[in-house]
């Protein structure tokens, strides 16, 4: 009960978010708060394998630079008129553009999940980097497609009735598909699937002698997570009217996997509120030094050591506190 | 009475060391067979290569009369292969109630699904609950298996194993650290179980081996030296003399 009326008020809190900023004439804090939404979905896509799965996967970057990259080359053939292999027409429809993000991403995804997922341990998180980082040098070397300076957007894809140049449509777009996700996430969590995934995570030989081939099942949980990272690049490129090879380089994996361990590791909201720590201390601290990363280094370290599971966990004992005081 | 389990010629070898050394063994529909031995015999051995954890470098194990040799171990269990762990494995992070119904919701299928509500899948938690109400952990449901004594996760074992609801259950040392009136509550369960399920019970606690077998093999050396009913087993010289060593009398 006390939950939903949090999330009630901070639904109602993001969708007042536009007027406020305007009033406030901040526009940049609206260009931070869409880009939180966009990076949070993205950590939670990498959350639901790392944290629930257990499968600790340091490439992830890759299939969020995929979905961009996706929404990237489609606009470029859009704009040239050129088919793609000669029958893929270009489009700058974003209900084509994400839904096919997806697919690449999950696609990618089962791909590298298929192998990496035959290792496990310090092997597996040093094979999903490596495949991260030879999908870097392949776009790279991709000069069709702006090479390391990668694609420039002409224009936000087009959502019918909707004027997608305005910054307050396309950060609510975000905010109804960021909502969407976030609760189809959590259903995913309390899912069939979602139990077993847990279980595994767990106690993986007991989970076998209970008769599940795990194999299988982180598989699907990587393609699911690969697609969730794809949605979040898509949208990020269509944000930034941008794709280019640094969106999966793996400094971007280490930044999504600082996120969900700022957050907390293996919890719902806490890739979120990870994403927004994140991004709001590299803006103002960027801003204060150009040596912010050594302070967000600090930040982190106090933050890991002194709450021991994240933001979340910090915001768990608060609430149990002032709780406790209450009584 | 129809042979479940049949294995012939069984090998295991680590290096030079000869584990399981042309272990031929059957148990029956309905039955109880013990396999008892000195440690470090290769009783564990076997059971891991029986229920699929370790490959078997020659020989063949039958279930139901079907080859399992070269399957994995969830394809076992699909074939009503269940077992126990000598050191408890669980899920810890769940409760007593939650590690019967995953063996349940892992039985009835359907897991692949992401867009149900496993708490809401009503048959799974019923025959959760039936289980942990019938058993000794009744009023133990709602907690964590972290929680658990000893002697409670060595109960919550066998519970989970039997709501898989195997034609055969390998046992590896269901007593071991059970005080004696755990024991004695274990021992009762397992003559429950015997109506359900075959059992092959690895154990070194005699007074349960003599309490519940129907027949009884002794591995020594990787080896079977001997093979028969309680009785025969207990006057054998051959296995007085290699698993007994200065006992005088069994039991």
């Amino acid at each position: 009960m006390r939950n939903r009326i949090l999330a009630l008020l901070l639904i109602c809190v993001l969708i007042a978010l536009p007027t406020i900023t305007r009033e406030l004439g901040e526009a940049s804090l609206l260009a931070l708060a869409t880009r939180i939404l966009i990076y949070g979905m993205a950590a939670a896509s990498l959350n639901f394998i790392l944290g629930y799965g257990g499968m600790v996967s340091f490439g992830h970057a890759a299939f969020f630079g995929i979905g961009a990259y996706v929404v990237g080359i489609l606009a470029t053939h859009h704009a040239s008129g050129e088919p793609l292999f000669g029958i893929i027409p270009g489009t700058d429809q974003m209900l084509v553009t994400l839904p096919l993000a997806v697919l690449v991403a999950g696609a990618f995804a089962a791909a590298i999940g298929a192998l990496s997922l035959r290792t496990g341990g310090v092997q597996f998180i040093m094979i999903t980097l490596a495949f991260a980082q030879m999908l870097f040098f392949l776009f790279v070397s991709l000069k069709a497609y702006g090479g390391e300076d990668g694609i420039i957007i002409s224009r936000t894809n087009a959502l019918p009735g909707l004027n997608m140049r305005d910054k307050a449509t396309f950060y609510y777009v975000v905010l109804a598909i960021a909502v969407l996700f976030f609760f189809g996430l959590r259903r995913l969590t309390q899912s069939s699937f979602g139990t077993v995934i847990s279980g595994i995570r767990q106690n993986e030989r007991r989970m076998a002698a209970l008769g599940i081939p795990a194999y299988r099942y982180k598989l699907y949980a990587f393609i699911l997570s690969g697609m969730g990272a794809g949605l979040a690049g898509a949208l990020m490129a269509n944000f930034l009217r941008f794709a280019s090879p640094d969106m999966m380089h793996w400094t971007k994996s280490g930044e999504l996997m600082i996120m969900v361990i700022l957050g907390g590791v293996g919890t719902l909201f806490g890739p979120f509120l990870g994403a927004g720590a994140f991004l709001i201390l590299e803006t103002f601290l960027a801003e204060w030094s150009e040596n912010w990363p050594f302070a967000l280094g600090l930040i982190l370290l106090v933050v890991v050591l002194g709450t021991r599971g994240g933001l979340q966990a910090l915001i768990d004992r608060v609430t149990a506190l002032v709780r406790g005081g209450a009584k | 009475m129809s042979v479940i389990l049949s294995i012939e010629g069984l090998v295991k070898t680590f290096g030079g060391l000869i584990a399981t050394d042309h272990v031929s063994l059957d148990v029956r529909e309905g039955e109880i067979h013990a396999l008892i031995g000195p440690n470090g015999a290769g009783k564990s051995t076997l059971i891991n290569q029986l229920c699929g954890e370790l490959t078997s470098d020659e020989g063949t194990i039958r279930l139901g009369g079907q080859d399992i040799t070269g399957l994995k171990v969830p394809e076992r269990v699909a074939l009503g292969l269940g077992r126990t762990f000598q050191i408890t494995s669980l899920l810890d992070e769940l409760t007593v109630l939650e590690n019967v119904g995953m063996a349940i919701q892992v039985r009835e299928g359907g897991n692949f699904r992401i867009f149900d509500l496993a708490r809401k899948r009503r048959a799974v938690w019923d025959e959760a609950a039936a289980f942990v109400a019938g058993s000794g952990l009744a009023n133990r449901a709602a907690i964590r298996v972290a929680d658990l004594s000893h002697g409670e996760k060595k109960q919550l074992e066998l519970i989970v194993a039997l709501a898989m609801k195997p034609r055969l259950l390998l046992l590896d040392e269901p007593m071991a650290g059970l005080g004696h009136v755990e024991s004695q509550a274990m021992i009762g369960m397992l003559s429950e179980t015997r109506k359900s399920a075959a059992m092959l019970l690895v154990e070194h606690d005699m007074e349960a081996v003599f309490a519940l077998a129907d027949r009884i093999s002794v591995l020594v050396y990787g080896r079977i030296i001997a093979s028969g009913t309680v009785d025969e087993i207990r006057n054998n010289p051959a296995v007085r003399e290699a698993y007994l060593g200065a006992e005088d009398e069994l039991c």
